[in-house]
């Protein structure tokens, strides 16, 4: 309890406790992935209502769902990017810069890639998000978690930008561990949605 | 020139202008390559481009901008953001100060509460007597508009408002644990506010606050501000709640443990708890009715395989519980103020946060008490009953909380005292009639008449606008330095409850005789107790007209307040009335719990001397 009020309150009056900052700003980004657990949660609940009212999936015929092969390998692909992630975040503890930035480089490529197939599979999907709820449930979803992929790069760049300015260091890398916390979170989104949406 | 290019209202106002154009434009291009454009597209794409312009022109994204481009951080600047003492502008400005911040969101939401309420006399205009003045549309616009803004006032005011500006004080901090989120928040509200009142220019909308499909899909352009109006004020709630949570659990004073935080802060720990897990479900299902309209989506058009019931559900999984955020910080104001008047320790503390903690847990399972007519699911019904009556057990013990303090007390019948009286009556009329919308058979019978009409409004009106003026007229002298006059607040008290009850009992009356809500007339035999019912609202209009006149005067003129006019003990009270923009100039130690009245113990806290450290 002390260490709290010791720390005062407030960055203004002088440097905060780089440790202090740390809790503050890893407890906001777990809180903010909590509502977004929420936003994804009730678009999965409305995939789950929809599909179960549905006569067969896809309700129309003509209509078939992607192949599972290469989404398959896009799931390798974002699955491995969260590893890579995880990589980066005890290099940088360990203060070993040149790996970090190689590991968080790695896992931009990976979630870059990934999108490019994404956009390659909307492309060529047979449907779009007007062909009734199977279309609209598909798009919403796979859409909105790739915002939140596109989203996790632009931060990762972000992060890259000051990793080149020598800004990242083993005291000062709070921002590196909020970005993997939400690359985790963006990865385990996609796992439950290929499983539901896609394979079962 | 210069007024353009520094950030400020000026650049805000002309960001947002390019802002828009540039959405439109963007558009009006991909129209010309072949895509389909409705004029809902272009109000979309333009109000984003206005939000993002707004802020930018602001300089809302300006630090965390200088930080992803690695430049070193502008600490002049930062300084600069947080304001000074007795600079005006700093309260036109995107200032990090969370006083200033508070005052922002108070003043703001005081003015729309006039505004919708004023909606709500042009309403009872139309009610006054049966048969039409205006023509239904209109009719169903000002409803609309009333109900949605007052819905917005009721969510923000005691949050936003009391909240931001007495919670730091209160555990002893000198800011939020995120300023530039805070002054974020507040300033996402202004282009939402100017969105939902251009709907009448966009044709206006007809489906009240609640939005429900399938009118909600056929209603017109006015439907698209209300959507994007209450999208942008959710995201806005959800940022300033993971900052008050942050705040509540890190920023804590020395000594300050859980068990001596003051209930306020209890009660807003909790509302914001809730904030944040409920409100992306209702921005989910707003999104999915904005992407049936606009992109051709089938979520809640039955004809094409989607279900408009469960836009229901997902909307009132937040809007029940939306109600706990607008009555648990009245309940935590509410408490707050009896100790300080009763000079009492507040009665079962630890059980009224135990009260608050259960009534945010159970307020997650009572949602489709609001559906019993929908056609849900039969078995859904008897589950949903018991929920929403069990939550009556941790709400009576907030009040057995505020009883039990004010029992043999010694009691100051002072302004802020009266309104905690106005909140226990009310909100118990509120209470009970709700008892018989929880029940089944009753609610078949009751729903959609002017019995919810007068139950909402005895719970909202009872519950959150009395907790807020018991705050004001409580806090007035520390956020403004000045007294209120006594006398116009008594007026005002008595003249708002009277008209109050006048105005929403008899409707209780209306509603069992069948009188239906949203509708613009209603049987000619009813006419003589509508009159009544019109006249009492206009009363309770008049009655602000008190407040406004003293809350003003007593501002500009009124008779300086000292630190702790009531002698209360919480923090806040600790500090000089304006407190200074630091708040605390070394951070205080808790010795005490904050409401030992009649305890040895003299002061709650000590201030160390830089001597002794910290």
């Amino acid at each position: 309890m002390f260490e709290h009020g010791a720390s005062g309150a407030g960055g203004h009056a002088g440097e905060l406790d780089p440790a202090v900052e740390r809790q503050r700003v890893l407890l906001g980004v777990r809180l903010f992935i909590l509502s977004e657990v929420m936003l994804f949660g009730s678009f999965f609940a409305a995939y789950f209502v929809l599909r179960a009212e549905a006569p067969a999936w896809p309700p129309v015929a003509g209509l078939a769902r992607p192949e599972l092969p290469l989404v398959g390998f896009n799931t390798l692909l974002l699955i491995s990017s969260s590893f890579t992630m995880q990589w980066a975040v005890t290099r940088i503890g360990r203060g070993d810069v040149a790996r970090f930035r190689r590991g968080l480089l790695a896992t931009l490529v990976l979630g870059a890639v990934f999108l490019g197939i994404q956009a390659w599979e909307f492309a060529h999907n047979g449907f779009g998000i007007a062909d009734g709820v199977f279309g609209s449930t598909f798009y919403a979803l796979t859409g909105f978690h790739g915002a939140h992929v596109l989203g996790g790069l632009l931060l990762m760049a972000v992060v890259a930008n000051r990793a080149r300015l020598g800004l990242v260091s083993r005291e000062h890398h709070t921002a590196v561990e909020g970005v993997s916390l939400y690359w985790h979170f963006v990865d385990v989104v996609w796992v439950t949605l290929f499983l539901t949406v896609y394979v079962l | 020139m210069e007024r353009w290019r520094r950030p400020g209202l000026a650049r805000a106002v002309l960001g947002g202008v390019v802002g828009f154009a540039v959405g439109v434009l963007l558009l009006l291009g991909a129209g010309q390559l072949g895509a389909e454009l409705k004029p809902g597209h272009l109000l979309a794409l333009g109000y984003i481009g206005l939000v993002l312009g707004w802020l930018a022109g602001l300089g809302a994204f300006r630090f965390w901008l200088a930080w992803a481009l690695g430049r070193p951080a502008d600490r002049a600047d930062e300084a600069a953001a947080h304001g000074r003492a007795g600079d005006w502008t700093r309260y036109f400005r995107f200032t990090t100060d969370h006083k200033v911040i508070g005052l922002q969101y108070l003043v703001t939401f005081i003015a729309l509460f006039l505004l919708a309420g004023s909606l709500a006399m042009v309403m009872r205009l139309e009610l006054a007597q049966p048969g039409q003045l205006f023509d239904r549309d209109t009719y169903n616009t000002i409803m609309s508009t009333h109900g949605t803004l007052m819905i917005f006032v009721a969510l923000n005011a005691i949050v936003g408002g009391l909240g931001n500006y007495f919670v730091p004080l209160m555990i002893g901090a000198r800011d939020m644990a995120f300023p530039r989120v805070n002054a974020l928040s507040y300033w996402l509200v202004p282009p939402a506010l100017l969105l939902i009142l251009a709907n009448p220019l966009l044709g206006g909308y007809d489906t009240g606050w609640t939005g429900y499909p399938p009118l909600s899909e056929q209603a017109n352009l006015g439907e698209e501000a209300f959507l994007l109006a209450f999208i942008t004020l959710g995201v806005s709630s959800i940022i300033s709640a993971v900052n008050f949570l942050v705040t509540v659990s890190r920023l804590r004073t020395a000594g300050m443990s859980p068990m001596r935080l003051p209930i306020f802060v209890w009660s807003l720990a909790v509302t914001t708890a809730i904030v944040l897990i409920a409100t992306s479900v209702v921005a989910s299902a707003l999104t999915m009715v904005l992407f049936d309209r606009l992109l051709g989506t089938a979520f809640f058009r039955p004809s094409q395989g989607g279900d408009p019931i469960l836009y229901q559900h997902l909307f009132w999984f937040y809007s029940h519980p939306a109600v706990y955020v607008m009555a648990v910080p009245a309940f935590g104001a509410i408490l707050e103020v009896v100790p300080v008047f009763a000079r009492k320790p507040l009665f079962a503390y630890r059980l009224a946060v135990l009260s608050f903690l259960g009534i945010g847990l159970l307020s997650f399972m009572v949602w489709a008490h609001h559906m019993f007519v929908s056609g849900m699911a039969e078995f859904f019904h008897i589950p949903i009953m018991i929920t929403t009556e069990l939550i009556s057990v941790p709400t009576g013990i907030v009040f057995f909380s505020a009883i039990g303090t004010i029992w043999l007390g010694r009691i100051r019948f002072a302004t802020p005292m009266l309104w905690v009286f106005g909140f226990l009556w009310s909100f118990l009329i509120g209470g009970i009639t709700g008892v018989y919308l929880a029940d089944v058979p009753t609610d078949l019978a009751l729903t959609d008449t002017y019995f919810v009409v007068a139950h909402f409004h005895y719970t909202i009106v009872g519950g959150m606008i009395f907790g807020l003026f018991a705050g004001i007229y409580y806090w007035f002298p520390k956020f403004t330095g000045r007294l209120m006059d006594e006398r116009l607040g008594r007026l005002h008290f008595w003249w708002f409850t009277l008209a109050f009850n006048a105005a929403f009992l008899p409707m209780f009356w209306l509603g069992i005789q069948g009188m239906r809500r949203r509708v613009a007339d209603y049987p000619a035999e009813l006419g003589a107790v509508n009159l009544w019912v019109s006249i009492a609202a206009f009363m309770i209009g008049l009655s602000m007209l008190v407040f406004l006149y003293n809350a003003i005067r007593s501002w500009a003129r009124g008779p300086v307040a000292a630190a702790n006019p009531w002698r209360a003990r919480t923090l806040e009270w600790q500090v000089s009335s304006p407190p200074p923009v630091e708040n605390f100039e070394h951070p205080p130690v808790v010795e005490s719990g904050p409401y030992e009245y009649g305890a040895p113990v003299s002061a709650p806290a000590i201030q160390p001397s830089p001597a002794t450290g910290h």
